[in-house]
């Protein structure tokens, strides 16, 4: 594997960062320090949500990403603050740009982005917006929001790293989140169910299916809001195509992390995150009113 | 000009590490000795042309040099949201080089032309247009877009000029035949010079070459033109009016005649050959001769 390591593309953030991220030299390690602690937990989320006022109608979808967000921010990447440049870091993509609410809440509990930041989400001035921008918000890694197009980024991004020897990074243990793993940058990927009628995604998921991108994780949340459903489960879309697969409960911590680290170190990894129907408690079942991308339900 | 885009490119993967080629089938097995040699930097991601440009975004991510190619309605027109968001929002670049442009591929019909490409692109951007004219004229424009990270685009023609013009990889527009003091200026762009020339034999008028159309030699255009009375005919092997309005720019501070000259609109509906469809577009020599003399002496 060649030695080689391009440089970095660094977004260029907006002055009022306060993470010190572009400081950090591009050829650190992502997960080669002990990082501080962060003093915020989970329980700090709420308020921080609550903070974030502009973008009400997203909202069940935005708590339906919210566990999973955490356990991976928690427990799983190997990036923090300082290393948000780092060449080596885990790449984590968010596919189902809409409805960040909670992901800009993880962003900021977890010291990525100033908390002040939410107070004025999708203002003239705000790196905030309802999608988010990969040029404005230190640690977001793609600017997306079009259904469709992470899993893409994500494929082309893990096989950068791959072909840059940034994959196998052999005695690299620890990190970041992940106490005692061993091996080196990761990819994953957040796709909502209804996001999944987008044909792109089946090109990403067949390609990554055969070129066996080990290092690849795609995480579905699954809320029911696809209008046509997946008749035979959406996971069979990945398995047929290779994929391991793992249908945990999207608010089991536990369970997420131990299925956000079943890969098998062969093939890409899917795990589906069941939250609560989105319309579960909005009016009836069936087929809703509104949804499907021009709303941002996916 | 395929030939010699397969032999820059696989150089360009032997001698630089940051390259990696992205294909969608289209010239695979021209790029079969590469892709042994480099199996990390040359993928083929089947028919999949949205996920072509989703891997090359992710790959620039990673600080790579994506080299995305196929046939121009496929790589251009149908991945154009992918160019949009995957390459343009992330703020990454590739070089994206096409065959099949307008009507190369005559006899395969109208789902295999595609004469809005550079028009597309121009809705994007910026991208830098590249449009050689000769075989010659390929490996340095490759090499050098291969430097940077930049958005190129380099659209190989099918037939070409005679012999190599233009001013190496500058961009600048260049003389190619000098009528009087204040005559009119035919701008040739890429494989149209042969025909211009041909077209303009016995008229007083400038000639001027360029393979690279974007960015527009504005401060070339200036300088050629007549000052009181500028008179300029572009001729453009794509869709017609393209760069228009980027003549209009460079003259907009004096009334100014201008002809443009390129593929018409309409879906012919017809197969033929590329010379048919010259004919039917007016962009053989009699064609351009018709529409230029009337246009200079009318």
């Amino acid at each position: 594997m060649s030695a080689f390591v391009a440089s970095p593309v660094a977004a260029p953030h907006p002055p009022p960062t306060t993470t010190g991220s572009t400081a950090h030299p591009p050829t650190s390690t992502a997960g080669s320090a002990t990082l501080p602690p962060t003093d915020t937990g989970y329980a700090a989320l709420p308020p921080l949500l609550r903070r974030i006022t502009g973008d009400e109608k997203h909202e069940p979808s935005a708590n339906s990403t919210l566990d999973v967000l955490w356990v991976l921010y928690d427990r799983i990447l190997r990036i923090s603050p300082q290393t948000v440049d780092a060449v080596d870091r885990d790449r984590f993509l968010l596919s189902k740009g809409h409805g960040p609410a909670a992901y800009y809440a993880v962003l900021a509990a977890k010291g990525f982005i100033p908390d002040a930041w939410l107070d004025d989400l999708a203002g003239p001035d705000s790196p905030l917006g309802h999608h988010p921008d990969r040029l404005l918000v230190p640690g977001v890694e793609i600017g997306s929001g079009s259904l469709g197009h992470g899993l893409g980024l994500g494929v082309g991004t893990l096989l950068g790293l791959r072909a840059q020897g940034l994959t196998y990074a052999a005695g690299r243990v620890g990190g970041a989140s992940e106490a005692g793993r061993v091996g080196g940058a990761r990819v994953y990927v957040l796709v909502g169910d209804a996001e999944l009628d987008e044909g792109s995604n089946h090109e990403a998921i067949a390609y990554a299916g055969s070129r066996q991108l080990a290092e690849l994780t795609a995480i579905v949340v699954d809320n029911d809001s696809a209008t046509h459903g997946w008749p035979g489960g959406l996971a069979s879309r990945f398995s047929v195509n290779g994929w391991t697969t793992t249908i945990v409960d999207g608010r089991d911590h536990e369970a997420l992390t131990d299925a956000l680290t079943g890969h098998d170190g062969v093939r890409p990894h899917l795990v589906v995150a069941r939250t609560p129907a989105k319309y579960a408690t909005s009016g009836p079942a069936g087929y809703a009113t509104s949804g499907g991308e021009e709303d941002g339900h996916a | 000009m395929r030939d010699a885009f397969t032999s820059a490119a696989t150089g360009l993967l032997d001698d630089d590490p940051r390259t990696a080629l992205v294909l969608a089938d289209i010239s695979a097995e021209a790029f079969a000795p590469a892709a042994r040699r480099h199996p990390d930097r040359v993928l083929n991601v089947g028919i999949r042309e949205q996920l072509m440009i989703g891997v090359s975004g992710g790959l620039a991510l990673t600080g790579l040099r994506a080299i995305a190619h196929s046939y121009a309605p496929f790589l251009v027109d149908r991945a154009y949201e992918q160019i949009k968001l995957d390459l343009d929002h992330q703020g990454v670049g590739a070089v994206l080089v096409s065959i099949g442009g307008s009507y190369d591929a005559a006899a395969e019909g109208r789902t295999h032309m595609s004469p809005g490409d550079v028009a597309l692109l121009d809705t994007a951007g910026p991208w830098t247009v590249h449009v050689p004219g000769h075989p010659d004229e390929v490996g340095p424009l490759l090499r050098a877009a291969a430097g940077h990270d930049d958005a190129v685009y380099l659209r190989l023609a099918a037939r070409g000029n005679h012999s190599a013009h233009g001013d190496g990889v500058s961009g600048r527009l260049v003389t190619v035949r000098r009528g009087s003091g204040g005559a009119p200026v035919v701008v040739a762009v890429g494989p149209m010079l042969d025909a211009t020339l041909d077209a303009v034999a016995g008229l007083d008028v400038t000639v001027a070459y360029t393979n690279t159309p974007r960015p527009f030699d504005v401060t070339g255009l200036r300088m050629l033109v007549d000052y009181v009375d500028p008179v300029v005919v572009l001729v453009e092997p794509y869709l017609a009016g393209t760069s228009s309005h980027l003549v209009g720019a460079a003259l907009a501070d004096r009334p100014y005649r201008l002809l443009s000259l390129g593929v018409g609109r309409e879906d012919l509906h017809r197969y033929g050959s590329a010379a048919d469809h010259d004919r039917w577009h007016g962009l053989d020599p009699a064609g351009l001769r018709r529409s230029v003399t009337r246009f200079v002496t009318g």
